[in-house]
């Protein structure tokens, strides 16, 4: 066990990957020698060699794409995307490519590749520095979507995802790398030092995907979020005083639905949270799954809470970003019913 | 051994290729490897000459200051000296500009900016050989055209401060600046995009019969992007009167151009492909840069089609305030560069010219410094980053032309809620 930040557990999922499969490669923009803007790759390139931890050309389809072709030949490369946001120009070969190889060709070929990318915003990143992109993901069928929200899941969860025989987008809230941020911008930092989840085992652990985390038990209503949002529903939750249960739903798809709908059958009631804009949102499904199977016992309507359907602003990101004040509109309103 | 085949060797073991720069942190810069040749000797063919004779320059370089300063060969641009101090003078206040406001950040009053130390020539002396209203598709690191075109700096700073006159609204990153007026296209945050958008500018302006034309900046690590070859193969099929650019500064943060293709290839070659004539010119000769630059746009102007600009620079300053170089470059490699510095060698020209005096220059440091502690000042007034001035409505203009209902809803939740 080693205390690490997310940055330092990521690290860790690949250096342990690297060590352990020489099918598996490392490579993006500044990647290699650098060890990437955000210093997840840092060392990999100097222990691991040039051939396995490089950098990559500006060109992020051209990223997607050849990792789909070393896929092909039986590599497991994981690729680096600086910010989800660019993850756009390489969006045909995951929706056309990665995600069809498998199908079209009945099993001849197939992706086994992990599109790494930094997602969120609060860091004053601007427009194309900020987004959260996961909802265009899951829409696609033959994709896998990942968000972890701790250390310790982010490392569990990554080895599965380059482990997985089919590609998986591992979206990294980049407002976490360093702490659990709870939405209090004026409030320093906590470090992940101070966190249980950054206790993290140095060796190899799984963490399936598909398997939903409940981070706060509770009996009056539900919370379903994911990424910083779990850390911002949980400080408004305390404020509150509403005795919610939070589910982190760690993956998006695959899905824990047994965990969703166990939790709104107890509590009747259901909060919906993430940063990314509303409409076609992936909240959008959640509350339609929570619909479907709990029908009957919801009490109340269920709420979302969302980033707005806006570019993400420069300088009023704060205004933009769905804060504890706006979970805790939703948890008071669902429990008004 | 294939049987039916005597030709067939018996293979060598393949082996993955990963290009590494000559230098890294610990070495001492290297450029050795680097052909440097003299100014002056690269051949000026007229400007509708066929392409088919311009294959050699994609991989000359086109230089006029020679190492004493003296403007020689057939690309000297004769720029009067009255031209020649107005381009150094610009070059200083871009300077002089990037300097404070990366002073201003470290302050807290911005959240980030963007150098273009020692690029200075590319910005300027191309807007200069451009006409005033050519629209320009510019990356993050030209902003001495701005300077160029006289476009106010009090105007810049507001944005850098996303202050209450902030025409972009606070909505931008610093230096993602638009300003129309100055024929200055809005800029993104992903880089290369713009690069065919000015193809279709071009095309767009041929159609309508105008008289303009665009041109158009992507770094050397940004040519890999799938937009750098939209735009050449539109440029090329339809002719469009547009000049595109290749800034290779060397670096793409901490990535070498070898990275993009470059140690293969000149970046100006990649126009051979596509029938474009290909250009590739001192990026730290100011005389060099206006004269290519005016060459291609006076052959666009006579409807000869595009010209690909190889910009062979170094990119001095850290990538941005973000950015650590000395994590992955020597320390020093600036100060290497054989082509030297863009300021320096403009003013070593006015000095032999006789046309400028150590004394003048002194006092046109101070004269820009002052320039920007003025414009600095004006803009504080009107606000900085954090000074909490907030107009939420702004947050959900524009999205489209008039707002749609549910943004009006997502307003009113916004107010009421927070
Ligand atoms: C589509 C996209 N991918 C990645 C980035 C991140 N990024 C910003 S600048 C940059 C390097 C660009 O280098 P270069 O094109 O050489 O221009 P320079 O900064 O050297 O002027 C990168 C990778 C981005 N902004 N947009
Ligand atoms: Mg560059």
């Amino acid at each position: 066990m080693s205390s690490m930040n997310m940055v330092q557990a990521l690290n860790s999922a690949m250096d342990v990957m690297l060590t352990r499969d020489p099918n598996v490669l490392v490579f993006g923009e500044d990647v290699g020698y650098f060890g990437g803007v955000f210093r997840c790759t840092a060392g990999l390139q100097a222990k691991h060699g040039r051939q396995r931890v490089f950098d990559a050309p500006i060109a992020e389809g051209g990223i997607v794409a050849t990792a789909v072709g070393m896929g092909a030949y039986g590599l497991r490369p994981v690729v680096e995307i600086q910010f989800a946001d660019y993850i756009l120009p390489a969006f045909d070969q995951l929706v056309s490519e990665a995600s069809r190889l498998r199908y079209r060709s009945a099993g001849e070929f197939w992706a086994p590749i992990t599109v790494r990318s930094p997602c969120g915003g609060g860091i004053h990143g601007g427009q194309t520095h900020s987004q959260s992109p996961e909802s265009i993901f899951t829409h696609i069928s033959g994709l896998k979507t990942v968000m972890p929200s701790t250390p310790y899941d982010a490392k569990g969860l990554l080895i599965a995802a380059i482990e997985d025989n089919d590609p998986v987008i591992f979206l990294e809230p980049k407002r976490l790398y360093n702490g659990p941020f709870d939405g209090h911008h004026d409030r320093p930092l906590q470090p992940w030092a101070s966190h249980p989840a950054g206790e993290v085992p140095d060796d190899y652990y799984r963490i399936e995907l598909g398997k939903a985390s409940i981070v706060r038990p509770g009996k009056a209503c539900t919370v379903l979020t994911y990424g910083t949002m779990v850390h911002v529903c949980l400080s408004a939750v305390e404020e509150s005083g509403i005795d919610a249960e939070v589910i982190d739903l760690r993956s998006l798809f695959p899905i824990d639905v047994e965990t969703i709908t166990a939790s709104v059958a107890r509590t009747g009631r259901c909060v919906i949270a993430h940063e990314a804009s509303r409409t076609s949102g992936f909240g959008a499904e959640l509350g339609q799954l929570v619909q479907e199977h709990c029908f009957h016992s919801l009490e109340s309507p269920i709420r979302r809470v969302t980033g707005w359907d806006t570019p993400y602003p420069h300088a009023l990101e704060w205004k933009y970003f769905p804060g504890p004040k706006r979970v805790m509109h939703a948890l008071k309103s669902v429990m008004e019913n | 051994m294939n049987a039916d085949n005597p030709l067939a060797v018996s293979p060598a073991t393949l082996e993955l290729y990963v290009p590494e720069p000559a230098a890294r942190p610990g070495d001492t810069p290297d450029f050795s490897h680097l052909h440097i040749p003299p100014a002056g000797i690269v051949p000026r063919p007229a400007t509708d000459a066929p392409e088919s004779s311009l294959r050699e320059l994609p991989y000359q370089l086109i230089r006029v200051l020679d190492g004493q300063g003296k403007a020689v060969g057939p690309w000297n641009p004769k720029l009067s000296a009255e031209r020649l101090r107005h381009g150094l003078r610009t070059m200083l206040r871009t300077r002089a500009f990037d300097e404070r406001m990366v002073r201003l950040q470290r302050t807290g009053k911005t959240s980030f900016y963007i150098k273009s130390t020692g690029e200075e020539a590319i910005g300027v002396a191309q807007a200069f050989a451009l006409n005033r209203d050519d629209m320009c598709f510019t990356s993050y690191r030209q902003q001495g055209l701005l300077f160029a075109r006289d476009w106010p700096m009090v105007d810049l700073i507001c944005q850098i401060f996303n202050n209450r006159k902030d025409r972009l609204k606070g909505r931008q990153l610093p230096v993602l600046y638009s300003a129309r007026e100055a024929g200055y296209y809005s800029l993104s945050g992903n880089v290369g995009s713009r690069f065919p958008h000015a193809v279709g500018w071009a095309m767009a302006s041929a159609y309508k019969r105008d008289s303009r034309i665009a041109s158009a900046w992507i770094g050397d690590g940004t040519s890999a992007e799938g937009d750098f070859h939209y735009a050449l193969t539109f440029a090329s099929v339809y002719h469009a009167p547009v000049i595109l650019n290749v800034v290779n500064n060397q670096w793409a943060i901490s990535t070498p151009q070898a990275i993009a293709g470059g140690n293969e290839a000149t970046f100006a070659s990649r126009a051979l492909g596509f029938g474009l004539p290909g250009l590739r010119v001192d990026g730290n000769d100011f005389l060099a840069v206006y004269a290519a630059t005016e060459w291609a746009a006076e052959r666009a102007r006579r409807n000869l089609g595009a010209t690909l600009i190889e910009l062979y620079t170094y990119r001095a300053a850290a990538h941005s305030t973000s950015d650590d170089p000395s994590k992955y470059r020597p320390e020093g490699e600036a100060n290497a560069w054989p082509l030297g510095d863009p300021v320096e060698r403009l003013k070593q020209h006015l000095l032999g010219l006789g046309e400028w005096t150590e004394e003048r220059h002194t006092a046109l440091l101070a004269e820009c410094e002052e320039e920007v502690r003025a414009a600095v000042k004006e803009a504080e007034s009107h606000g900085t980053l954090h000074s909490g001035d907030d107009d939420l409505e702004s947050l959900f203009e524009d999205v489209f032309e008039t707002m749609p209902q549910h943004l009006r809803d997502q307003l009113d939740e916004l107010r009421s809620i927070g």
